[in-house]
């Protein structure tokens, strides 16, 4: 995506590590890191679980479920990539994880914290698929 | 030997700061910090034998190369961040017997030069941030509303923090926007919205310029031309690298509680022994945040204790006495060793505005990182 100022909005830069997760969302599926050992989930991806630091991680699909812990809109966006206003929340998961993300297609009047929401996927460039989240009606 | 409690601050500088210095880089504008410190310290570069300097944004080898190009032989490095953990550091290599006098700088020109864009250190880079155009006024913004909204705190409350900072700015020859007040809460909130709760005037300006510290032993201090201001206590406290986790209220909200603990304990001072409050004041809440986590009040209490002017000069707690990044200057990094360049001012009495009277003792605090400072 390129404004007329040729200024491009960031797109994720996948490591091996998190490659599954860019890949999945491509698809149209959220995955989480899951540990074998004590069920916990970790995000954001890294090599051992935060919880019981257990090496032994696997991949398993969330069920993309989650509330609003804290929001702002932002009106002056950090490179004219950016359309304003964005809204940028940090959602807590079903499975107790959270996550940095966007909220799209809602009513600005139901942006609240404690707001569910859903994961809905947003292609911003070709072959890169965000998971923002929209609140879910009430 | 170890002798804790006698590293002292003989030296504090900072350049001209200006939204933009023509014909300055990064590394001249250092270099006028450095001398510039060490003229106020009655010292020389021949004296020094540690550094930690952080030109530009070169965090990886900032103090290798500039002691090189300053063409010292050899030199202990401190790597704490500038500000008040650079001087906990320094203090202790001191202590320790590590260096005998450390110069401590930085400094910021042509760094910011897109202003279509935020400035290029406010911009994260990790894959699970920079895509959703988080920014630092978002994610200070991100706590911030989780705090109005816990503790039933209004914007009123918030920006009138950034009234006061403001207008210690205003009184300040020295700020960058100087003589720009004076501000009401309602200013503040009357300029544009920039990641709600934060209007611009709740946020940091950038500029550029630099500043520097000398520290040295408090036997070497003596014979030197200043008031000696000791370093009684530092810490530093961190959560995790920064723009990479969502920036939540729990995780946040006590960062640096533990640092203040463990320099309070050192210093042998109670929380209402100190004077001064050089708090880092990149954004509004911020301010109320770092009386809660010190433990100045309990959590949720803090809007209510700076009101009414409290955190004016004057008041019980005179917080960012310059104008701090507000209104003073805010550089990138440099901006970091002005808290501690003003503090020890405070305590010299040759601020050059909003002079607290009697000034004895002071807290430094950015972030995680706090310092605590008395004159001698």
């Amino acid at each position: 995506m390129e404004t007329a100022a040729g200024v491009t909005r960031p797109v994720p830069r996948a490591s091996e590590l998190t490659r599954p997760f860019w890949e999945a969302c491509r698809r149209g599926v959220l995955l989480v890191q899951c540990c074998r050992s004590c069920s916990h989930h970790v995000f954001t991806p890294q090599d051992f679980c935060r919880s019981c630091l257990s090496p032994d991680l696997d991949w398993v699909e969330s069920a993309g479920d989650g509330i609003i812990v804290t929001y702002t809109t932002i009106w002056r966006p950090q490179t004219p990539a950016f359309e304003v206003p964005c809204v940028v929340a940090v959602v807590a998961l079903t499975e107790g994880y959270e996550m940095l993300t966007n909220i799209v297609d809602s009513d600005p009047a139901e942006i609240l914290v404690g707001a569910k929401v859903h994961v809905a996927f947003r292609e911003i460039a070709p072959e890169v698929t965000l998971p923002c989240f929209a609140v879910v009606a009430a | 030997m170890i002798t804790p409690g006698t590293a002292t601050i003989v030296g504090a500088f900072n350049t001209k700061q200006a939204r933009v210095l023509p014909g300055e880089t990064s590394s001249s504008i250092t270099l006028k910090a450095i001398q510039g410190a060490l003229a106020d310290a009655g010292l020389e570069l021949s004296d020094v034998d540690g550094l930690n300097v952080l030109p530009g944004l070169d965090y990886r080898n900032g103090s290798n190369a500039f002691g090189y190009a300053l063409g010292i032989p050899t030199f202990w490095i401190g790597t704490a961040a500038p500000g008040p953990a650079s001087v906990a550091e320094a203090a202790l290599a001191i202590e320790s017997g590590m260096c005998s006098t450390v110069v401590i700088a930085s400094g910021q020109a042509q760094v910011h030069t897109d202003k279509d864009s935020v400035a290029p250190w406010t911009r994260p880079e990790n894959e699970f941030v920079e895509c959703w155009g988080l920014m630092t006024p978002a994610e200070f913004a991100l706590s911030a509303r989780e705090y109005m909204h816990r503790f039933s705190v209004t914007q009123e409350q918030i920006s009138y923090v950034a009234s006061v900072i403001r207008n210690n700015g205003h009184r300040n020859p020295e700020a960058v926007y100087h003589g720009r007040g004076p501000f009401t809460t309602e200013d503040i909130l009357a300029s544009r919205m920039i990641a709600d709760p934060y209007h611009l005037l709740d946020c940091c300006t950038t500029g550029e310029g630099g500043s520097a510290l000398v520290l040295t032993s408090a036997e070497r201090a003596r014979d030197l031309p200043n008031r000696d201001v000791r370093v009684l206590g530092g810490a530093w406290d961190s959560w995790g690298p920064s723009y990479t986790h969502p920036p939540t209220y729990d995780r946040t909200a006590m960062w640096g509680r533990k640092a203040a603990d463990a320099a309070f304990a050192r210093s042998g001072l109670g929380r209402a022994d100190i004077d001064v409050y050089e708090f880092y004041d990149n954004f509004s809440w911020e301010i109320i945040r770092y009386f809660e986590a010190f433990r100045y009040c309990e959590v949720g209490e803090g809007a209510d204790l700076v009101a009414d002017g409290a955190i004016e000069v004057g008041g019980k707690y005179p917080v960012v006495t310059d104008g701090g990044t507000m209104s003073h200057s805010h550089t990138g990094e440099s901006q970091r060793i002005q808290r501690v360049v003003q503090a020890v001012r405070q305590l010299r009495g040759t601020s050059a505005a909003n002079q607290v009277a009697g000034a004895e003792t002071a807290i430094v605090a950015q972030i995680g990182d706090v310092v605590l400072l008395g004159a001698v």
